[in-house]
């Protein structure tokens, strides 16, 4: 076989993968909009599984007056694409601005961010210094991503 | 009329691999958070539905023989958030000799552990198909040495090589840096022994705090660290003996416009080694790869 149609075989493969795992990526009865993934029963179940030692950990930007903007544009170059700009969610993943994140201590947040869900998709963030994933957790509890009451209304029968 | 053949032969390809990396830019850019490794890898993978496409050069210096410079496309995409596969497209231009495209690689790496651990082990496996012409080094193993590039491309390219290579990758996130160790084990099949590399890196951005302000010349945009790599011998002379290492500072400059870019000057540690490798990159992520792929397929979005 010639090396052109075998760089082309294996070509098809890899978009055949991507295909495939695009099918998987939007699949399922909670992919349909982003309310409805909210309705998860284990959506936020990672949250609960954070070590004492992590939850217990104080953000050390606390005080620092540009965290929260400096974790907003780090939110839009890596979080936006799946949970949404406005961190409502989307098919790819759930909303930020539930009760569930709000009442997480800084410390889950920050656990969570480090190690991901990498077995339902959501990767560690640990190749981003430690700084920047407080400066996150800072955006994530600040009021610009306060919990949308009318989520859960608005999704009732 | 070889020169002649030589440049349009380069220029070609430089035009496709140009072509390569403006597509990406017609789709959302993601500022991208990229180690500046060229041969070492670190656990962090690609995420889930993004492609990464990168385009890789390395000059090369070489004693007895014309001066290379080797180049190769990547099209890394996120399958699962463990689980990271990579389309590879080589070619080189030998100088006063040809250029000549030299085969493709499929390699993928999958984390093995659910959370983040002191050290982060993930596994690798590739399978090459290429031929003897190719130069990326973009790993070194068994006894390979400066003199194994001396053949002109013409007899060298008559080789064929069909090659799987496994990797152990461990690597630490810590205090802002990286530390990776990568230790590898390479097999032609057409019943050769297995052949032993490694590559060492360590790398820390110039801050580690995020501006509050986008911006391009921010240092926590600047990347830097230094690679070393080397072969280990084969399975019946497993050692230094007969074997090449390289010691490579390296730089990465991450742009707010979602372009990455490389550099890594490399020096040879004794007298198997090339003098000089000069390795530069560009790459840019495409957020929501799957997604243009359903369209592309007639799903609807």
């Amino acid at each position: 076989m010639k090396p052109a149609v075998r760089a082309l075989l294996a070509c098809a493969m890899f978009l055949a993968i991507s295909q495939l795992s695009a099918n998987n990526n939007v699949a399922g009865p909670y992919a349909c909009n982003a309310l409805q993934f909210h309705l998860g029963a284990d959506t936020y179940a990672e949250l609960r599984k954070a070590p004492e030692k992590a939850v217990n950990r104080a953000n050390p930007l606390e005080n620092d007056g540009e965290a929260v903007a400096a974790g907003k544009l780090l939110f839009s170059d890596h979080c936006a694409e799946c949970h949404g700009d406005d961190a409502k969610g989307s098919r790819k993943a759930p909303s930020l601005r539930v009760p569930e994140v709000r009442n997480a201590t800084p410390g889950t947040l920050f656990w969570l961010l480090t190690n991901g869900v990498v077995r339902k998709k959501m990767p560690a963030w640990s190749k981003l210094p430690e700084p920047q994933r407080w400066q996150l957790v800072r955006f994530l509890k600040s009021p610009e991503t306060a919990p949308v009451a009318s989520v859960d209304n608005a999704s009732k029968p | 009329m070889l020169y002649k053949e030589l440049s349009l032969n380069h220029v070609r390809i430089s035009l496709v691999a140009a072509l390569v990396l403006i597509f990406p830019g017609l789709y959302c850019p993601l500022q991208a958070q990229e180690n500046p490794y060229f041969v070492t890898y670190d656990h962090n993978l690609e995420e889930p539905g993004n492609l990464e496409v990168e385009y890789f050069s390395t000059f090369g210096t070489q004693r007895a023989g014309n001066n290379f410079h080797s180049y190769w496309t990547e099209f890394e995409y996120g399958v699962k958030a463990w689980w990271t596969t990579e389309f590879y497209l080589d070619a080189q231009t030998t100088f006063h000799d040809s250029t000549v495209y030299t085969g493709f690689k499929w390699e993928n790496r999958v984390r093995v552990l659910k959370h983040e651990h002191w050290i982060n082990p993930v596994l690798y496996a590739e399978f090459e198909d290429t031929n003897g012409a190719d130069k990326t080094l973009k790993e070194i193993v068994g006894h390979d040495t400066e003199a194994g590039f001396a053949d002109a491309n013409g007899e060298a390219r008559r080789e064929h090589k069909h090659e799987i290579e496994l990797k152990l990758i461990l690597s630490s996130n810590t205090r802002g840096w990286n530390f990776s160790e990568n230790i590898i084990a390479e097999k032609n099949l057409s019943n050769e022994p297995w052949e032993f590399g490694y590559a060492l890196a360590a790398s820390r951005p110039l801050a580690l705090k995020a501006s509050a302000n986008r911006c391009t010349f921010c240092r926590q945009n600047f990347i830097l660290g230094a690679e070393l790599y080397g072969g280990l011998g084969d399975r019946h002379s497993f050692g230094l003996q007969d074997t090449s290492h390289y010691l490579a500072p390296v730089a990465g400059w991450n742009l707010p416009s979602g372009w990455t870019l490389r550099l890594s000057p490399g020096f040879g540690l004794n007298g198997n080694s090339h003098r000089f490798l000069l390795r530069w990159g560009v790459s840019r992520e495409i957020s929501g790869f799957d997604q243009l792929v359903r369209r592309l397929f007639g799903a609807k979005s």
